[in-house]
């Protein structure tokens, strides 16, 4: 009978995927929504069923949440920045100028980070910003030390995390760039940089955008760098943390959460133009 | 299309709102269950809460979520191990789980999924009012008697003299420095707050709002004007002043640690050089460090043992209340983790025979100068009728703010 049926057959292909992005994922996203417009007794710690936009008045009227906010999305865009220049000129010499034997190499070589545990790398960077750590030991003699705990160690050590999902998008990218184009260029009289800046850069400008989204959303949502090396500095993540783990105010924690849901959301909807979701 | 979007949209919805509401069914029991009431019980009446009548064959085991420090079974030090000698004894396999902060223990309580918790006094009644824990039966435990009385129907673990818990031990939160940097040796609590700029960058503070306690501790001794009598009862100009004061040491602040091992690793690392600690970490970090009660006096902690409402493992949860109360038990546990047994049995079976005498174990005019913990309600604790005091929820949207 499923012969034929095309449709049946097709519908029951797909029904088991559409649930798990239906009810599993949606789900979620829409009990957490739901979850935001309740409230919680501050003594017992119990979520009371009254429907109320408190959490949303608090999120927006207490000046701590703004300042967290920007301060969140500042982070993510520096490290997006960081990022995105370190990214390119690696991705442009896998794509255009190594051998392909090297290629692969490097190929490898940008992945590998991703095979070790991301709370060992985060811990790797404590070490190496420690008062007694490397980057202190080689300062010092220059009458400088470690950044410490702080907003630059994460920025150091997000960057680090995430170079990987920056490298990638933007090789691939490249990669589809014609080699013909590059020599028309050169054929026509422009040097590296004119050509990197006329012909390359607009063409990657897409791949760019692919790479920033993982970059971002990955640094808008963390707080387990920030808590690891991030000294007394706090991010979304860990309000969102503080306010579920701690001081159990699922709700509050719930309108934190939709903050970068928000963000993303717009920052998807200026990608999308650009063109870079083709990327992905 | 666009009908059967909307359609699409609705059940995703409902099913949203279905996973939630059973996911939510088990947290939820009891909040209805008081919350203003007499005053002398803090401002609440306990929901009623069956308690237990005899101890029936154990389970098998039991699910313990303890402080770091009380339930050792000898994966820290293998010298240190009172849990397996439990487990021998009693046929039951004990489950630890540590827990950094007590608001984290009270949102652990809620899965169900522990049967015993060691709860401080700023998480006991907020435990009890949200009917997480259950009445304890004192009668059936072997070792209730030898407990100090201070200890016994205190506020903060019974409710209209019954006990929801029977006491572990207490102690008070201590000013931890490494030698070799912080000289001369501070003597006050001002070495973290006025004079904290002289440790700049390498000043450490406990990341609980419960924390806002030991700045107003602080205040009532420096700053009298304030009228500061209780640290736990702050009114809002009062819990103004003892932000203010966390902000300007938040300048000197290296990092804030809530798990133990954190502020283990900062000291040793020497990215923290002095701040407030347990007598425990000390003991952990060596003789690097010491660890004073600066002349202020001290916040402190007065620990219970509860039982789960819906412990699975209930008979195992009474034989480990009764276990860890027990004179061995006691000794070892107060030893390692550095704070006074509540049963006094326990300070003739000390290595070190003078440690209840340092700990003034059985002392109880020491003991009620130290400020345990307690949970900040509306209802000012320190008796004040004409003013409103600030209660947990200000404080903790206090302490993002000192956070920034």
């Amino acid at each position: 009978m499923l012969d034929r049926r095309p449709g049946l057959r097709v519908g029951l292909l797909l029904t088991p995927p559409m649930l798990w992005l239906g009810v599993a994922y949606l789900g979620a996203l829409a009990a957490l929504l739901v979850t935001s417009l309740w409230t919680q007794d501050d003594f017992t710690g119990n979520i009371e069923r009254i429907w109320t936009l408190d959490n949303f008045r608090q999120l927006f009227t207490v000046d701590v949440y703004r300042t967290i906010t920007l301060r969140t999305i500042g982070i993510a865009a520096l490290v997006t920045v960081v990022d995105a220049v370190l990214a390119f000129p690696i991705a442009l010499y896998m794509a255009k100028v190594a051998s392909p034997r090297t290629q692969r190499l490097l190929v490898i070589a940008v992945l590998t980070p991703l095979w070790a545990s991301y709370l060992v790398k985060a811990y790797a960077w404590r070490g190496m910003l420690s008062a007694d750590g490397p980057i202190a030991w080689i300062a010092n003699p220059f009458g400088l030390d470690t950044p410490g705990y702080g907003l630059p160690a994460v920025i150091i050590t997000l960057s680090y995390l995430w170079l990987p999902y920056m490298i990638l998008p933007v090789y691939a990218g490249l990669e589809r760039v014609p080699d013909s184009l590059l020599e028309a260029s050169s054929d026509l009289g422009g040097g590296s940089w004119t050509t990197i800046r006329r012909v390359v850069l607009p063409m990657a400008f897409p791949a760019l955008v692919a790479g920033s989204i993982f970059t971002f959303s990955l640094s808008l949502g963390d707080y387990i760098t920030v808590q690891i090396v991030g000294g007394t500095s706090q991010l979304l993540g860990n309000v969102v943390y503080d306010n579920q783990g701690a001081a159990n105010n699922l709700p509050f924690a719930a309108a934190v959460a939709t903050v970068p849901i928000v963000v993303m959301v717009v920052y998807l909807a200026l990608a999308r133009r650009v063109g870079a979701l083709e990327d992905l | 299309m666009r009908k059967t979007r909307s359609k699409t949209l609705a059940a995703v919805a409902c099913a949203g709102v279905l996973a939630l509401a059973s996911a939510c069914g088990t947290s939820s029991g009891g909040s209805d269950g008081g919350t203003k009431a007499d005053a002398d019980q803090g401002g609440f009446t306990a929901p009623d809460v069956p308690m237990q009548e005899s101890i029936g064959d154990p389970e098998g085991q039991v699910n313990i979520l303890a402080w770091p420090g009380y339930a050792e079974d000898g994966s820290t030090d293998k010298s240190i191990d009172w849990v397996t000698p439990f487990e021998k004894e009693s046929g039951c396999q004990a489950n630890v789980k540590y827990f950094d902060t007590s608001d984290q223990a009270v949102q652990l309580m809620k899965t169900g999924e522990y049967d015993v918790v060691s709860a401080s006094g700023d998480a006991t009644l907020r435990l009890i009012a949200g009917g997480d824990v259950a009445p304890v039966n004192t009668d059936l435990l072997t070792n209730y008697a030898d407990i100090a009385p201070f200890l016994k129907d205190q506020k903060f673990n019974s409710v209209d003299g019954q006990m929801y818990g029977v006491p572990h031990g207490w102690g008070a939160n201590l000013l931890m420095y490494n030698k070799d940097v912080v000289k001369p040796a501070p003597t006050s609590w001002g070495a973290v707050f006025d004079d904290a700029s002289t440790y700049a960058g390498k000043v450490t503070a406990y990341d609980s709002p419960i924390y806002i306690a030991d700045a107003a501790l602080y205040l009532m001794a420096t700053q009298p004007d304030l009228g500061i009598e209780d640290p736990y009862a702050l009114d809002q100009d009062q819990l103004a002043a003892a932000v203010d004061l966390l902000k300007a040491q938040k300048g000197n602040v290296s990092e804030y640690w809530s798990n133990y091992l954190k502020e283990v690793a900062a000291f040793k690392s020497g990215d923290s050089v002095i701040g407030t600690t347990w007598q425990v970490i000390a003991s952990t970090i060596g003789d690097s460090v010491a660890a004073v009660l600066p002349e202020e006096g001290s916040t402190g902690w007065s620990d219970t043992w509860m039982i789960s409402s819906e412990a699975k493992n209930p008979n195992c949860g009474y034989l480990w209340m009764d276990y860890i109360t027990s004179p061995e038990a006691q000794a070892q546990v107060a030893e390692y983790f550095g704070e006074a047994p509540a049963n006094t049995k326990a300070c003739d079976l000390t290595t070190d025979t003078s440690f209840c005498d340092t700990y003034h174990a059985e002392d109880s005019d020491f003991a009620s100068q130290i400020h345990y913990w307690t949970t900040p309600i509306s209802q000012c604790l320190d008796g004040r009728t004409d003013t409103e005091c600030t209660d947990y929820g200000d404080w903790t949207t206090a302490w993002t703010e000192i956070k920034g």
